[in-house]
Formats: C-alpha cells, sequence, structure tokens
C-alpha cells in the first residue's frame, strides 16, 4: 500500500541555461524604460483608441484583423487599470496621468520578448545544431526594428509571437493552437496545415499502421488544426461581441438589426415598438445595403430642376433621395390603398408579403411615385419623386408591391428591423433603388434614389428595412403618436444570434473599404527588403531624442542573402536528386527542406501576399516576415559549415568571417540604439552620421 | 492536395512500370527502366515485369482479351505503340457501335476472334466517319440560321466596329490584344464589307451592309471546337464512348452555340485555347518519337495557337499557364530519366524554348507590328497614347508636325501628364465653388485638345514680355524657378495651405493673380526627372516635375473626377508626398515660340519596343480601369458554373426578336455535378493507393485515364476558372466559357470510366457492356433532347416570354433569375 514510499522521491530539474540567460536579455532589451517616452508614439494612436472603447464598452470597427490582438492590449490596460479617458488625438501627444503607460506597453514587449527563447527552440527542433539556435535567438535578440516595434502598443510582435508559438507547436507535435492577430496569421496557419496535411499524406501512405489508426491520427490532426482554430476564432469574437455591449461610433455602417442589440444608440429607441408594420404605420426606411453611405429613404419640399444641367428636362415634381442623417423627412406613412385613413385601425391590419401599399411622406403627405423618366444622374433607370399633381398629363403612379426577400412564407408579416424588402412599382416593374450617385447642389448632395426598371438579380441596394416604426391611431391626436396595446412587442437584443452578429461583423470587415491610402511614411514591399525607408515613430518636442522604426542594416542585408542562398542551394540539391546524385544524406535532405518549409516558406507567406494588397502598406508590415528570415539564416551558416566546407582550413576561415560578420551586427545595432530607445538627444552632427541612406528620414532640427 | 495526390499517384505509377503521363509508349521505356533499377531490383517488381514482357511477347491481344473478358477496356497503355493504335481503332468502333445499336454489341460480344485485317480498315474507315458526323452536326448547328438577326447584336457593336476601324485604317483603342479584331476585319473585307456601317448601338439593322462573312468566319472558328474537344478526349482517354459524350455535349449546348454565332471574340480565342491544348496533347503522345516531324509539327503548332490565343485577349494567358505546367513537368521527368544524356535534355529543352517562347514571342510582335502598320490614321484612339505616339497618325495634328526643340521664357505650351487618360494641364473661368478651398479659378485637367490648355513659361521675378525681340532667347533649364500664365484668362498656377476639393490630404491648385501679377504662391521650380541641373528642357521627351516652392509640394493630378461644378474633369492637386509617380510627372506636347527655328518632330517617333510596351501599359490600364458600380447587379464568378443568370444577346420585349446566351441548364448541371463527382473519386482513389490498395490490372488502367487524363482537364478548368475570383475588373458570364469546354471534357472523360468501372463489377461481360453503352446513350440522348427544349434561346424567338403558357420556353424558366 505504501510501497511508493519504498523509493526516494527524486525531482531532476533540467536547466538550459542558454534559454535562460537569452530570455534574461531579452526581457532586458524590452522591458527597460519601458514607460519612456511618455507620449502617443506613431501607430499607438490608431490602436489607442480601441483599447478606449474596449474600457468603455463601446462596440468599434476595426478592418485590421480579428479583434484578439485588440483585445490583448486592452487587458493589458485593464490589468493596469486603465479607464479609458484619453483623447488619442495625434503623435506626440504626452499621456495623462491616468493612462497606465508600463502596463499598456507590457504585453507586447513581453511578446516580442519571449519570440526570442522561442526562436531559439524552433531552431533546435528543426534539429540544427545549439550553436545556429543561439544565432537565430541572437539575431532575434539584437534586431533594432523587432525591439522599437516590441516596445510599443502595436500588435506586430503579437502577431510575431503566435507566429512562432503555431510553428513550434506543431514542430513538437502538441496540438497547435493558431491564432491570428491579424489576418496576416492566417497565411502562416496555412502554411503550418499545408505542412501537416503533407505529414498526413505520408501517414496515410504508412502501411505498418491500421486504417482504424490512420483515422484516429487524420482525425485527432483536423480537429487540433482546423476545428480547435476555428472554434476558438469565434470565441474570440464572442469575448469581443460580449465585451462590447454599447453603442458607439462605428455603429452607422451595421445593419438596423445588429445596432438595435447593442445599448444605446438606436436600441434606445427601438425598445418596445410594435414588431409588425401595419396599414397606418409611420416609419423610417433604411437602406440595407448602405454604401456610399449608410442612409434613410427621404423627401422633401424642393423639387427636380425643371431643367438639369445638362439641357435634359425632369418631371419637376418632389425630390426622393437618401438622407444619411436622422431627419423629422425620413418618416413614410404606410397606407392601404383602400382607406383613406393615415391611421392604424384597431385591431391593426399587418402588411404582408404581395400587399399593394401607397408609401406618403410624413411632412408632405405626397405619395411616392415613379414614372418612365430618366433618373437625374442615373439614365436608365427611372426617376422616383412624390407626386404633385401639376394638372398635366402625367397620372399619379404610386402603388407598389411590398416583396420581403428574407420572408419564411409567402403570408408573412412585414415585421420592423428584420424584415429586407422590395418596394416593386406596379405600373412600370420598377424597383426602388439607391443608386450611390451623390445628387448635386439642388439636391443638397444628398444620395440619388431610382427606380430599377430591369431587376437584373438581386442586390443589396433594392433592399430596405423599417428601423423605427409607430403606430398612430386617431386623426384627433395628429402629431402625437399614442402607441396601440399590442402583443408584438419587439426586443431585438435578444432576436439576433451570437452567429448571426458574428456573421455580419465579419462580412463588414472583410468589405469595408478602407478611406484614402496614402500616408507620408507609407512604403512599397520592394523597399522593405532593401531597408530604403524608415518611419519615425517619436520625436521629443524639447530634445532631438527621436524613435525610429529602422533595421539592422547588416542582419536584414545578410537575411535576404540567406534567403537567396537557400533557394539557389535547394534548387541545386533538387536538381542533382533527379538526376540521381544525392549530395546530401536522406535525413540531412528531409531536415533541409522541412527547416526552408518553415522558415523561407514563413518569410514567403507573411511577404509575398503584399505585392496583391491595396492598402497603404509600412515598413512594420514586413517584421513577421523578417523574423522567419532570421530562423533561417543561421540554418543557411550551418549547412555551409557542415557540408560545404570541406577542410578544416575552410571551417575555420569561415567561422572568423561569421563571428565578424556577428561583430558588425552587434556594432551596427549599437549605433542605432539611440534612434531605438529614443533615451538621449543627439546632436545633429550625430544624427548626420546616421543618415546612411539618402531615403531615410532622420530628423534634424535647424537650429 | 489534389496536385499531391496527383504527384505521388504519377509516381506509383511509375515504379509500377507503366507508361508516365502522356502516354509515352512503353516501348522505348522498358530498357531505360532496366538501367534506372540495376542495383535495387525488388522480386516482385521484376516478376510483374518479366510477366508483362512475356504476355506481351507470346500473344499480346489474344492474352489480354481472354484474361480482361471480352469487354475490351478502351485504354490500350501497357502495350507496345503499335498495338495501341490496333487496339484503341477496334474499341473505338465497338463503342460506336454500341452507341448504335445493341444487336451490335451483341454480335461482337459472341465472337471473341481477333478482328482481321479487312474489319480493322473498316474500323478505321468507321472512326474517321464518326469524326466527319461529330464535325459536320457542329457545323450544321453553328450555321443554322447564322443571318438571324439581322441586327447588330451585344457587342458586335464593339468588335463590329473595330473591324471596320482595320478596314478604313483608323487607329483606336481597345483593352484586348489586336489580332481578334484584325482577323474579324479580314473576315469582313475578304467578305466584301466596306467598312461603311456604323455598329453604333445594339439593335441597329444591318440592311445592305455585308455582315454574313464577318460572323462566318466567327461560326467557322466556334465550330471547329467540338471536333478538338472530341480529339482532344480520345487522345486522354482512348476512349471513343467518352469523346462522343464530349462531343455531344458541346454540340448540344446552347451557350457554345450562341456564343459562336456573332461576331464576337470568343469563338477565336476558344478556336486558339482548343487549339493550343489539342496540339498539346499531339506532341505529348509523340513522346516516344521525340524530334521526330509529327512531334515537331505538333510543338510548333502549339506555339503558334498560344500566341493566337494570347493575340486575342489576355484571357489566353491561362492556356500558356497550363502548357507552361505541362512543358515543365514533362522537361523534369526527362532530365530525371538517367537514360537520357544531359546533351539530350538539353536539346528537349532548346526545342520548348524555341517553340514555346521565341516562336510565340516572334509571332506575338508580329501581330501587333502589322496592327500598327494597319493602322495609321489619326482616330478615336489617339488621346490615350503619348504625344510621341500620336506624332505617327496622319490626320493628328502632330503629325508631320514641327516645333522649337528647347522650351525658352516666353513659349506658349501645353503641358500633358504621363499618366495615362489624365490629359492636359488646364484652367477655365470658373471658380471652385463655396466650401472646396479659396474660391478661385479651377484648375483641372482635360483629355482633350483646347485653347485653355495653353500655358505660357514665364520669369518668376519680371514681367517683361520675353517675345520681344529686342531680348535674346533665354532657355528654361532644370531647376530654374518660372510661373506659368493661363494664355487665355492670364492667371498664374499657384497653389497654397488649403485642402485640394477631393483628396484631402493634398493642396488646393488655382488661377490666381490678374494679368499675370500674383504673388510668391504663384512660382514653381521646375526640374527634369533624372538629369543634371542646368540642363535645356526638350519638348515631349523631358519628363518633368513641377513643384511649388512655398509649400514643397509637386503639381500632380489625382486622376479624380469632380464633380458638375468642375465639368467632370479630373482633379489638378499639389501633393505633399514626395515619392514619384506618373501622376505627378508631366511632359510639355504643344510649343510654340516664333523666336526658335522648328525641327521636325519625326525624330521624336518612338520606336518599335517603346510602341509595344506602351500599347500594352495603356492596354492593362483600360483592363483596370473597367471596375463594376458598388450599387449594381454584377455577375460573380461563383454564378457562372451553376448557370445562374445569362446575358441578353438581343431584345427584351415580347415583340422582339430575342436571342439570350444561357448555357443548356442540363449539361451545365451536368458538368457541376460531374465536378463534384471528379474530385470525390479522385479522393477515394488517392487515399486507396496511398493506403496500398491492391487494384486488378483493369481498374488501375482506368484510374490513370481518370487521374491523368481527367487530371490535366481538370487543370485546365481550374486554370480558366479560379483567377476571376481575384480580378477586380467587371466581369461577365461569357467569359466562363473556355473553362466550360475544360469541364465538359472532364464530363466526357468522368462518366466514360466511371460506367465502365461500375460496369466492370458486374457479373456478365455482356451486361456490364450494355450497361455501360446504356449509360453513354442516355446521356447522349438526354442532351440532345434537352437541346431541342432550350434551342429557342440560340436561335432567337418571338413572342411571349416564358410566364405565358404560349410562349416557346413554356414552362422551362427553372430559375427566377433567367431573364426569358
Amino acid at each position: 500500500m505504501l510501497g511508493f514510499l519504498k523509493r526516494p522521491i527524486v525531482v531532476t530539474a533540467e536547466v538550459n541555461l542558454n534559454m535562460v540567460s537569452l530570455t534574461v536579455a531579452s526581457l532586458l532589451s524590452r522591458l527597460w524604460c519601458l514607460s519612456y517616452p511618455r507620449a502617443v508614439v506613431f501607430d499607438e494612436v490608431y490602436y489607442g483608441p480601441f483599447i478606449s472603447f474596449y474600457m468603455n464598452r463601446v462596440f468599434f470597427l476595426d478592418d485590421s484583423g480579428p479583434p484578439l490582438g485588440h483585445m490583448l492590449l486592452a487587458l493589458g490596460g485593464y490589468l493596469g487599470g486603465f479607464d479609458g479617458n484619453f483623447l488619442w488625438n495625434r503623435i506626440g501627444a504626452e499621456y495623462t496621468k491616468n493612462v497606465p503607460v508600463w502596463a499598456l506597453r507590457l504585453l507586447p514587449a513581453l511578446a516580442g520578448a519571449l519570440s526570442v527563447p522561442m526562436g531559439y527552440q524552433i531552431v533546435s527542433e528543426l534539429r540544427f545544431s545549439h550553436c545556429a539556435a543561439i544565432g537565430a535567438a541572437l539575431l532575434l535578440l539584437i534586431e533594432n526594428a523587432l525591439i522599437t516595434q516590441s516596445r510599443l502598443m502595436q500588435l506586430e510582435s503579437l502577431l510575431i509571437f503566435f507566429n512562432f508559438l503555431a510553428v513550434l507547436s506543431y514542430l513538437k507535435f502538441f496540438n497547435v493552437q493558431k491564432h491570428s492577430t491579424r489576418y496576416m496569421g492566417i497565411f502562416t496557419y496555412l502554411l503550418v496545415l499545408c505542412v501537416a496535411a503533407i505529414h498526413a499524406w505520408h501517414l496515410i501512405g504508412d502501411q505498418t499502421l491500421s486504417n482504424v489508426r490512420v483515422l484516429c491520427h487524420v482525425f485527432a490532426r483536423a480537429v487540433a488544426l482546423v476545428v480547435l482554430p476555428a472554434v476558438l476564432y469565434l470565441l474570440c469574437f464572442y469575448v469581443h461581441l460580449t465585451l462590447l455591449y454599447r453603442s458607439g461610433p462605428h455603429d452607422r455602417i451595421m445593419s438596423s438589426a445588429f445596432q438595435a442589440s447593442l445599448e444605446g444608440g438606436l436600441a434606445r429607441i427601438t425598445q418596445g415598438q410594435p414588431l409588425e408594420v401595419a396599414f397606418g404605420s409611420q416609419v423610417t426606411l433604411k437602406n440595407v445595403f448602405g454604401k456610399p453611405l449608410p442612409c434613410w429613404l427621404h423627401s422633401h419640399q424642393n423639387t427636380y430642376p425643371i431643367i438639369y444641367e445638362n439641357g435634359r428636362g425632369s418631371s419637376h415634381q418632389q425630390q426622393v433621395t437618401c438622407y444619411p442623417f436622422k431627419d423629422i423627412n425620413n418618416w413614410w406613412v404606410i397606407k392601404d390603398p383602400e382607406r383613406h385613413q393615415l391611421v392604424v385601425s384597431n385591431p391593426p391590419k399587418p402588411v404582408r408579403h404581395g400587399d399593394v401599399v401607397q408609401l406618403v411622406h410624413g411632412m408632405t403627405t405626397r405619395f411616392l411615385n415613379t414614372h418612365d423618366v430618366a433618373a437625374p444622374l442615373s439614365l436608365h433607370a427611372q426617376e422616383v419623386s412624390c407626386y404633385v399633381d401639376y394638372n398635366i398629363s402625367m397620372p399619379a403612379q404610386n402603388l407598389w408591391r411590398l416583396d420581403i426577400v428574407n420572408r419564411q412564407s409567402d403570408r408573412d408579416t412585414w415585421k420592423t428591423i428584420l424584415s429586407t424588402v422590395r418596394f416593386v412599382h406596379l405600373n412600370t416593374s420598377a424597383v426602388l433603388k439607391l443608386s450611390g450617385a451623390h445628387l448635386p447642389e439642388w439636391g443638397f448632395r444628398q444620395l440619388e434614389v431610382v427606380g430599377e426598371k430591369l431587376s437584373r438579380g438581386q442586390h443589396e441596394s433594392m433592399a430596405w428595412n423599417v428601423e423605427e416604426h409607430h403606430y398612430r391611431t386617431s386623426q384627433e391626436q395628429r402629431g402625437q403618436e399614442l402607441e396601440l396595446h399590442t402583443p408584438m412587442k419587439a426586443n431585438f437584443s435578444l432576436n439576433l444570434s451570437f452567429m448571426a452578429r458574428f456573421l455580419e461583423l465579419q462580412w463588414r470587415m472583410l468589405t469595408l473599404q478602407s478611406e484614402e491610402a496614402e500616408h507620408r511614411y507609407s512604403s512599397t514591399p520592394l523597399d522593405w527588403v532593401t531597408l530604403d525607408s524608415n518611419i519615425p515613430y517619436w520625436l521629443n518636442p524639447r530634445s532631438s531624442a527621436q524613435i525610429h522604426l529602422l533595421g539592422n542594416l547588416v542582419i536584414w542585408a545578410s537575411a535576404s542573402m540567406a534567403t537567396a542562398t537557400y533557394v539557389l542551394l535547394f534548387l541545386w540539391y533538387l536538381l542533382r536528386r533527379q538526376r540521381d546524385i544525392h549530395d546530401l544524406p536522406e535525413d540531412v535532405w528531409q531536415r533541409w527542406v522541412l527547416a526552408g518549409a518553415l522558415c523561407g516558406g514563413g518569410w514567403a507567406v507573411n511577404y509575398l501576399p503584399f505585392f496583391l494588397m491595396e492598402k497603404t502598406l509600412f515598413l512594420y508590415h514586413y517584421l513577421p516576415a523578417l523574423a522567419f528570415q532570421l530562423l533561417l539564416l543561421p540554418l543557411v551558416l550551418q549547412h555551409t559549415w557542415d557540408h560545404l566546407c570541406r577542410t578544416q582550413v575552410q571551417r575555420g576561415v569561415f567561422s572568423a568571417l561569421v563571428v565578424t560578420w556577428y561583430s558588425a551586427a552587434c556594432h551596427v545595432s549599437n549605433m542605432l540604439r539611440p534612434l531605438t530607445y529614443g533615451d538621449r538627444p543627439l546632436s545633429p552632427g550625430e544624427l548626420l552620421a546616421l543618415h546612411w541612406r539618402d531615403s531615410w528620414d532622420i530628423l534634424i532640427r535647424k537650429p | 492536395m489534389l496536385c499531391a495526390s496527383g504527384r505521388l499517384l504519377a509516381a506509383r505509377a511509375e515504379t509500377s512500370l507503366f507508361a508516365p503521363p502522356g502516354g509515352r509508349g512503353p516501348a522505348l521505356r522498358f530498357p531505360r527502366r532496366e538501367l534506372h533499377f540495376p542495383g535495387q531490383l525488388n522480386p516482385p517488381l521484376w516478376d510483374s515485369l518479366t510477366g508483362r514482357l512475356t504476355r506481351h511477347n507470346a500473344s499480346p491481344h489474344r492474352r489480354v482479351i481472354l484474361k480482361w473478358g471480352r469487354m475490351q477496356p478502351a485504354v490500350g497503355r501497357g502495350l507496345a505503340g503499335s498495338e495501341l493504335r490496333l487496339r484503341k481503332s477496334r474499341c473505338g468502333s465497338r463503342a460506336a457501335r454500341s452507341v448504335g445499336r445493341d444487336g451490335a454489341i451483341q454480335a461482337t460480344a459472341r465472337s471473341p476472334k481477333p478482328p482481321r485485317r479487312s474489319s480493322r480498315r473498316f474500323e478505321e474507315v468507321g472512326r474517321q466517319a464518326l469524326l466527319a458526323l461529330v464535325t459536320l452536326l457542329s457545323f450544321a448547328t453553328r450555321f443554322h440560321r447564322l443571318d438571324q438577326p439581322p441586327h447588330v447584336c451585344w457587342d458586335e457593336t464593339h468588335f463590329g466596329k473595330m473591324g471596320s476601324y482595320y478596314i478604313n485604317r483608323t487607329f483606336f483603342f481597345d483593352v484586348h490584344p489586336p489580332l481578334g479584331k484584325m482577323l474579324i476585319g479580314l473576315a469582313g473585307y475578304l467578305s466584301g464589307y466596306d467598312g461603311t456601317f456604323l455598329f453604333q448601338k445594339p439593335g441597329d439593322k444591318y440592311e445592305h451592309h455585308s455582315y454574313m462573312g464577318m460572323r462566318g468566319f466567327c461560326a467557322f472558328l466556334g465550330s471547329w471546337l467540338v471536333p478538338f474537344a472530341y480529339l482532344i478526349v480520345l487522345d486522354l482517354s482512348k476512349s471513343l464512348p467518352a469523346a462522343l459524350l464530349t462531343a455531344a455535349l458541346l454540340i448540344f449546348d446552347t451557350g457554345c452555340l450562341t456564343l459562336s454565332q456573332y461576331i464576337l471574340l470568343d469563338p477565336i480565342l476558344m478556336f486558339f485555347i482548343m487549339a493550343a491544348m489539342l496540339s498539346m496533347v499531339k506532341y505529348n503522345s509523340y513522346a516516344n518519337r521525340p524530334f521526330s516531324a509529327p512531334w515537331w509539327f505538333w510543338l510548333i503548332l502549339t506555339g503558334i495557337s498560344l500566341t493566337g490565343a494570347l493575340g486575342v485577349k489576355f484571357v489566353g494567358l491561362f492556356i500558356i499557364l497550363q502548357v507552361g505546367l505541362n512543358t515543365i513537368a514533362d522537361l523534369w521527368h526527362l532530365f530525371g530519366d538517367l537514360s537520357l544524356s544531359l546533351v539530350t535534355v538539353g536539346k528537349h529543352l532548346m526545342a520548348r524554348i524555341l517553340c514555346l517562347i521565341v516562336l510565340p514571342l516572334v509571332l506575338y510582335m508580329a501581330i501587333f507590328a502589322v496592327h500598327i502598320m494597319v493602322l495609321n490614321k489619326s482616330g478615336p484612339g489617339d488621346g490615350f497614347f503619348s504625344s510621341a505616339f500620336q506624332a505617327r497618325l496622319s490626320g493628328n495634328n502632330l503629325h508631320n508636325a514641327s516645333i522649337p526643340e528647347h522650351l525658352a521664357y516666353g513659349s506658349v505650351i501645353t503641358v500633358k501628364n504621363l499618366r495615362m487618360a489624365i490629359g492636359y494641364l488646364h484652367s477655365h473661368r470658373h471658380l471652385y465653388p463655396e466650401g472646396f478651398g479659396a474660391r478661385q479659378q479651377q484648375v483641372t485637367t482635360y483629355l482633350h485638345k483646347d485653347y485653355n490648355n495653353l500655358w505660357i513659361i514665364k520669369k518668376y521675378n519680371t514681367d517683361s514680355d520675353p517675345l520681344d525681340p529686342s531680348f535674346p532667347v533665354e532657355f528654361v533649364r532644370h531647376g530654374d524657378i518660372i510661373r506659368l500664365e493661363h494664355k487665355e484668362t492670364a492667371r498664374n498656377l499657384h497653389s497654397h495651405y488649403h485642402e485640394a476639393p477631393l483628396t484631402r490630404k493634398h493642396y488646393q491648385v488655382t488661377g490666381y493673380g490678374i494679368n499675370g501679377t500674383g504673388d510668391s504662391n504663384d512660382f514653381w521650380r521646375i526640374e527634369v526627372v533624372n538629369r543634371k541641373f542646368g540642363n535645356r528642357i526638350k519638348v515631349l521627351r523631358s519628363r518633368i516635375r513641377l513643384i511649388h516652392l512655398v509649400t514643397g509640394c509637386v503639381l500632380g493630378s489625382s486622376g479624380k473626377i469632380l464633380p458638375k461644378w468642375g465639368w467632370e474633369q479630373l482633379e489638378v492637386t499639389c501633393t505633399p508626398y514626395l515619392k514619384q509617380t506618373l501622376n505627378s510627372i508631366w511632359n510639355v506636347e504643344d510649343h510654340i515660340n516664333p523666336k526658335l527655328p522648328n525641327i521636325s518632330l519625326d525624330v521624336l517617333q518612338p520606336t518599335f519596343p517603346e510602341i509595344l510596351l506602351e500599347s500594352h501599359m495603356v492596354m492593362i490600364w483600360g483592363n483596370n480601369g473597367l471596375k463594376p458600380k458598388d450599387n449594381d447587379f454584377t455577375s460573380k464568378p461563383w454564378h457562372w458554373p451553376i448557370n445562374y443568370q445569362g446575358l441578353r444577346f438581343s431584345g427584351a420585349n415580347d415583340t422582339d426578336f430575342r436571342v439570350y446566351l444561357l448555357g443548356n441548364p442540363v449539361i451545365w448541371w451536368l458538368n457541376l455535378v460531374s465536378i463534384a463527382l471528379y474530385l470525390i473519386s479522385r479522393s477515394i482513389i488517392a487515399i486507396a493507393m496511398q493506403r496500398g490498395a491492391q487494384l486488378s490490372t483493369k481498374v488501375e488502367e482506368l484510374t490513370r485515364v481518370l487521374l491523368q487524363g481527367g487530371g490535366q482537364v481538370l487543370l485546365g478548368w481550374m486554370l480558366h476558372y479560379f483567377p476571376f475570383f481575384l480580378m477586380g475588373r467587371i466581369l461577365y458570364f461569357h467569359h466562363y466559357f473556355p473553362a466550360m469546354l475544360f469541364s465538359s471534357m472532364l464530363t466526357g472523360i468522368l462518366w466514360d470510366t466511371l460506367l465502365r468501372l461500375f460496369a466492370g463489377g458486374l457479373a456478365s461481360s455482356s451486361l456490364a457492356k450494355s450497361v455501360h453503352a446504356t449509360g453513354i446513350l442516355i446521356l447522349i440522348l438526354g442532351t440532345a433532347y434537352s437541346f431541342y427544349l432550350f434551342h429557342p434561346l440560340a436561335y432567337g424567338m418571338v413572342g411571349p416570354l416564358a410566364q405565358d403558357p404560349k410562349s416557346p420556353m413554356a414552362g422551362l424558366r427553372w430559375l427566377e433569375s433567367w431573364e426569358f
């Protein structure tokens, strides 16, 4: 029973001092003076507001990536007790007392610091020597750009950390848990997935395993590599949406249903309004597509000009537009063509799919109308107006058939916010549509609304939904709306499931068009490899101390050379193997290929997609790719030493060269240190001495 | 995943001693293999090899027939090259007969004797007859009612017009390379069309103009698609039923038919794509006789067809990619074949480079040379091209013009932006409206020639008239500080710290000052890109930048269209970002200075490579410019394979003659199902083989056809389809048709193989044969019947729309989105 006592209890600890010292050194390099400067540095001005949004629980939308990165930054703020009250308005603004700068910068810095020992581990796991592993870690440690980037509230160091984590975990053959802080992370994920798929394929081919075993293996990998990341991704959004439950400035581009699920904002208005639209209801109609701007169907007293600037005529009837702001003129009454009253009967008669309705503009009591007159800007489509009877031979054509797009059955009722509807004109079968063009001066630059004659397929710009909704009961109480007691009250915060909200958010994030893409310090992917540009991050307002995102030239150049060397050597070996000349033993070759696939592949997938992207690009986008390149560099060096240097003399010379090269890198790193940490002011002479390239932007104050 | 499995499978196939992809005959390969495995002969491998060899040597077809039963698989790869032909032919005729009549199957089934010489010849004739029949049917369907409707349909308005431009030799601009339109023009010219019809808009009646030559030419090329597909499938699968099924799918597809009947680029493009594919397959099949005459013939023909495809539309790049991938794989295998010396491999490589790179490039340039030589008159395309280019067009005001070479103070000039389709620096007597910076005179760029494009170069500090004859001529030099005065309004080009009307991060550019007197914000430094200070500035050739002295910004055009108040001209801004882009580089075009001697512009004429480069830049720019509007419904690539929506070629209402481009839904949905089925069966086979499943020889033969032949065609489909998902330009339904051809070939191969596999599992071989024959027959008859139902779409219809029971299409509008 107590047999276990018969043996001594032994704890064997194995401490890899390499790892420990590397970790300590990298922590020192990343955390030293972390809260300096106490001012907004470059892209902190971009990420800062998101942290504040998290602190205030206000909903926001950022198209740069899934919210994990933002959330981690906010976690730092949460732990540091940040209350979210800071106006992130310009780079260089001093932080107020309530901003816990150290805590906010801590997580990225830690991630940056931990990447160094992880680099060491990856190289060892690739079964290269400890020398190579230390080499990789040291390169990551002294690379100035990586240091700068991880000391600030920015996401690249987190991205690098998770990239490395994914590769390392796969290498260690644990379950891979791949998070992505930005959409760039997905490329590393796909790379790991490909490598895993090839390994799994070999596994399937291994005929010593039984079918069941193979099935289990494949299944386990699928769960670990596909299902788990998907679940984590969803979880991340779940937390995001749970945390952010208040309405905020980014609501506008979301659908009405989404907005109504947030606290404050639209929900305050829509909460408790009647669910089913009835004849006599007063409504505002929002366009579902909402591009170029989210807007509501609108009309006003002004009429279309008799003659347009290009000499064409109009109907001169009242303008109908789409207006991007809330306005009393956005209200319409749904009228039953058979009845005269503009009020809801008791009990209310709900409007159903296929019903014919008239839309009466609330303020002017004119009827929504369209006819065979070309629209002001979209000539192929019909003009939409509010009908004014000029007593000429132009009769009113104001009957519209209601078409509920997302109906469950053909007798479905029209529901506030939830139903997406189209209005089909009875006489001409034109569909009410937002054309997307801005009207000129006479239309107050509001958006043009037209009747699209040929319904060339469904488009969201033809779909509308009711946003605000009231019942009006009797004519005597005109002006003040009294709501009938109906059992169908809307409660939209419960109506929208997480999946619906997630899908909408995801869709909007992917389709959000970023604004004008031009920045003084933006650069192109080709500039990055040669380090043709830098980014001045911060300048001390009183002295010439400054922080730049600036890489170590020696390291960048040698990393690119190493990548090129790898590719050339790989092709050379491959060609020779095809001719049945095996230069390398099989296991060395396998290792060489795997190392290249992960490190070289990691560089390629984190770099090449930028050539296809149309958004504004900055030097820091290259850092994840660079990190992978830095892992590849010592591998190539070791390979050269092992297999290309044949004599002892060659090896001696090569070692000496490597040592010289590394000292040079350290020297350069040290020279650039003042620009990395921005810790001491530099004289103009010193700055000029650092201005190694004409294309670099070093800020020199004129005396 | 798929590629990987394909490759692994190929590797497997090699080790188990079958012919490598492309059907290289094994007769030549066996000795190589012996060289390859001298040291590592594993007994089972060697056994199978010798076994096969003895079987081969003893009595080839009898043994095989006895072993495989009476139903011959159409795949004859395991036997020597000479055998191939024989078995192919026999099987072919059998399948033909089986397609024809069940009785025939019974007859053959009862006589297992090897066919005699006379019957072989008979079968050879039968095969030719089938090919002829397929071709004839194709021509018949394509030429039937070709003259209807006698008015302009859809894009005929563009391509017909462009054909006329060639006949009239006027210069025009189009986003596609010129070959297709040149051929249309040639066809029109030869058939007596005089180029006078205007092709203004769809629906215009041709009346007395001869249009049948052009339509006939397109239909002629379009008709060849069917025999080409037939031959490709026959070569890839060695199975007549598969080829017949493919041919039937294409003959009876209303979409292919419609697209081939009008003056369009698509039939020409598809002709070249299929020709390239066919010649590639053919030269692959001659791999056992490299450098023989037919090998060279097909290789060269591949190169020529590739040029043709690329010369019609840039979509031709996809087939080039396919041929390229095939060639690389091919070379890689040759390189790995140790029995071939490196010299031989080098020869192979050189042959490929010569025929597939050099020859197409030369031909492609020749096409452009002809294009440029033919179009020598000024026309609607001038404005898209640079000033130097325009100088070669007769009728253009730069043609044979002579102007002073170097810029001097007092010169009157026009300044053109180097970026395509931006135009000339322009100003006019209208102010920027309220809310758009300072209310000063607008400065824009304008695409057309106009008096308001004229500017006078003045010194920044003096106002004296430099044209006064008493002053000596003073040239403007790189780095000089100048003032640009608008000639018509006498206002200076001006900029200041107000934001530009549309590009808010840039500064506004205005016309300022009265009679040339302004302020220091009118001063600009003129710089020549990549030149030393102090150099003179050349007309047309110098690329100049204008840098605003006070703010340090650079004059440029953002390329954005101003609203109505700016007459929809383009915005001009002063950009503080100093990066060199074409938007901020200008050149001087017109130049008037009476004090300077004129030189002829001919010395500035661009060379042919420059013209070629410029034409391509303009075409790429044009393609990128075709962006869809946000708020309009546009065709998406995922709509296409499901036949979601067609295109109206002609007419919309019930009284019109209506033609509607829509794929035959039966065929298209069959294709769609086939792709899914193919992927599934391919994965199953790949996993089974990776797990080392033992397949019978027969099944293995069939799966190889499925994997290799089917794989090639699937690759073609993917290459012609998936790139469209990445394209930002506006897309149309007809872009899918090249992919559809490949998809139909896949369907043919897939169903034939699957039916054989299925039938092979049946107990009795006669039953198996009839099952296979019936299956193919049902598919062919089904497509034919669906063609009978849907043919009004292609041949045109009048009368009520499909909702009406009296309509020819009543009850056939299976999808809401079809518009007929």
